[in-house]
């Protein structure tokens, strides 16, 4: 199967979708780039260049450039979703949200439920995410539990090319506004990955490695970082199984449920913010769920409770890391109740 | 361009249904049996049927927190939209939405919005869906005053001309936006700032239908010849406060009592089409009393309707959630 980075597999998915539904458009800040400037067409394909390319094929009618102005070409996607396009949105950077909310939590979340489920919204909002870049505290931040929390939206996390492509299909396909979650510095890393369009089901977590002793769940970049862990612990003949939820909205209850109680010893590996995150809220599920199951509390690996600072040494710091998901799996399994 | 007979008699019973509906919802809310809160769109009936008359469902339009009337004049069912308002299941969003997030996309009305400014990018959505996909169709965001002071408005007049979309921004001016005069808190002039984007602009007397129906009909022509935007300045007087329960303390005492004896858009409309001879004026009562018995019906169905039931609280967040 051929391999491909994360940034080629997530075109390619833009790409196959639009060949094969003309409603599919694209819109945002840069998308192709050069408009109106005097030099080449296409020239950014994105900040990052992952829609390079998708301009030249299909067009300025549907690869459209917009002005910075996330409220208005955000609110327009949505707009233009509730009205019979499908269209692809890119939030920059997630850390934006905060000129354009409104659109996305008060107008696409609720426009099914306070229409009495007559409106269907199916827009995506592709925005990236993540610390490790050295792009200090307005450029690197999580923020999907706050996504999670509103109920009319769902929340895809990609862990490798292979799940990008397959769970972005699946997001512009889907009737819901979705807000898709990339991960910045995991553009250049490769999976295999089919040339043949698939969609991965929301909703359905998936296990990437299976073992007896601790039950780790993690989402995005951090499934990468725990399987460097139950491979390394593995040869200590320690056997952990890691969970990759997929998508936070939905949340597969039941795969979280069911592994955590096979080992009874729990980590939840969430790279955003301690507080009211994704591990809070698995954590709090598993307490509550399975608690005769437990033989030890569950424990959290986030990120501090602070903004991801600039300076390398600090960031480095900030990361949950393999080395702390390693040391919490150590310490859920030596807990002697 | 003289309007036909049944166009006058169209334009006169869809302004007489919005004053008989938002009269007969100012009653009964008074009466303690509408629950939240409302705001009513009387005096302000021309804007909405001036322009909404040229339409069709291929058209969109986005209102504002003021709806009724933008919802009645786009063609939403008179019944469904006070069961709504009642909270009812039969209502036009089953009792979700109530009176600030009335829709019908079918119809092409999408949504009262209980966010000011939330509006004008949705519009700019409609309008770029009719333009990707060759309908013909226009798109009109109504915004208060208020509204025309918030980013979404001011952004969203930049991407309609940078994609020079068919959208058309109605600022409805109706003096206040809460309790806060315009006449203080928007700079400059709004026929001003539509020039500063680059778009035409009309300032437009919000009493006279046949004003608002002229301009209404130059700009939609406009949008739909790929003209791009345009932005018409309404300037009216809404009848009732910011929502109801308003004392309005903030207007002078004879405002508005002298507003409806001088400049009601509706009895100047009836002087004007009857002192020409284009209509009788027991045409035009008649509408008066069959706008009176639909809006008697509406009210009492609307009472007599089931809630909604436990079985309806957690359908319809998602269209599937799996």
């Amino acid at each position: 199967m051929p391999k491909k980075t994360y940034r080629q597999a997530i075109n390619e998915a833009l790409r196959q979708e639009m060949e094969r539904d003309p409603r599919v458009i694209l819109m945002g800040e840069d998308v192709a780039g050069g408009m109106g400037s005097p030099g080449e067409d296409d020239a950014w394909g994105g900040p990052l260049g992952v829609t390079k390319g998708l301009m030249p094929r299909f067009g300025r009618e549907r690869v459209l450039d917009t002005p910075i102005s996330e409220s208005a070409f955000i609110g327009a996607a949505v707009g233009a979703a509730a009205t019979g396009l499908r269209p692809v949105a890119e939030l920059m950077f997630v850390d934006f949200f905060g000129v354009c909310f409104d659109q996305i939590f008060n107008q696409a979340a609720k426009f099914r439920y306070m229409f009495g489920g007559k409106a269907v919204t199916p827009v995506v909002i592709r925005t990236m995410y993540g610390a490790g870049f050295r792009a200090a505290s307005q450029h690197s931040q999580c923020l999907y539990p706050i996504f999670t929390h509103i109920p009319g939206l769902k929340v895809a996390l990609p862990s490798n090319a292979y799940e990008a492509k397959g769970l972005l299909i699946q997001a512009i396909r889907d009737d819901d506004p979705v807000i898709f979650f990339e991960h910045k510095a995991m553009y250049d890393e490769e999976a295999e990955v089919p040339d043949e369009p698939y969609a991965i089901p929301f909703g359905e977590a998936n296990v990437t490695r299976e073992g007896d002793d601790v039950t780790v769940i993690a989402m995005g970049r951090m499934v990468n970082f725990a399987n460097q862990v139950a491979d390394k612990l593995a040869k200590e003949k320690i056997g952990v199984t890691v969970v990759d939820i997929r998508t936070t909205s939905p949340l597969d209850r039941e795969t979280i449920l069911e592994t955590a109680a096979e080992t009874g010893r729990v980590v939840v590996v969430d790279e955003s913010h301690p507080r009211c995150s994704m591990a809070t809220d698995i954590a709090a599920l598993v307490a509550q769920e399975r608690f005769a199951d437990l033989k030890a509390p569950v424990k959290m690996v986030t990120a501090p409770h602070a903004p991801v600072p600039f300076s390398p040494a600090l960031e480095d710091l900030y990361i949950p890391s393999p080395a702390k998901i390693e040391a919490a799996v150590r310490e859920v399994l030596a807990f002697q109740g | 361009m003289q309007l036909s007979r049944d166009q006058l008699l169209h334009a006169y019973r869809q302004m007489r249904t919005i004053r008989a509906f938002e009269d007969r919802v100012h009653e009964e809310f008074s009466a303690g049996n509408i629950p939240g809160f409302v705001h009513l769109y009387a005096g302000e009936e021309a804007s909405a049927v001036g322009f909404c008359m040229h339409l069709e469902d291929r058209d969109h339009i986005a209102s504002t927190h003021r709806g009724h009337g933008h919802c009645i004049a786009k063609g939403c069912d008179v019944g469904a939209m006070m069961a709504e308002i009642f909270g009812k299941k039969e209502g036009l969003c089953g009792g979700k939405g109530g009176s600030m997030h009335i829709a019908d996309l079918e119809k092409g009305m999408m949504g009262a919005n209980g966010i000011v400014g939330g509006g004008p990018p949705l519009i700019c959505g409609a309008a770029l869906t009719a333009k990707t996909l060759g309908t013909g169709g226009v798109a009109i965001a109504f915004v208060g005053d208020g509204g025309s002071n918030q980013g979404t408005t001011l952004e969203s007049y930049n991407l309609a001309k940078v994609w020079n979309l068919p959208a058309i921004f109605v600022i409805e001016d109706n003096g206040y936006a809460e309790s806060t005069a315009s006449s203080w808190s928007v700079a400059g002039s709004q026929v001003g700032r539509a020039a500063g984007f680059g778009m035409p602009g009309y300032e437009v007397d919000g009493h006279d239908f046949f004003a608002v129906h002229a301009v209404a009909r130059e700009v939609i022509e406009r949008a739909r010849n790929g003209g791009g935007p345009s932005l018409v300045h309404v300037k009216f007087a809404r009848y009732y406060g910011h929502f109801e329960g308003d004392a309005m303390t903030y207007r002078g005492k004879d405002e508005v009592p002298r507003l409806m004896a001088e400049r009601d858009c509706i009895d100047l409309f009836r002087r004007r089409v009857t002192e020409a001879a284009l209509l009788e004026p027991s045409e035009l009562d008649a509408i008066d009393r069959e706008v009176a018995e639909l809006i008697d019906r509406a009210t009492a169905e609307a009472k007599a309707a089931p809630m909604p039931s436990e079985a309806d609280l957690l359908t319809d967040v998602y269209v599937s959630y799996h």
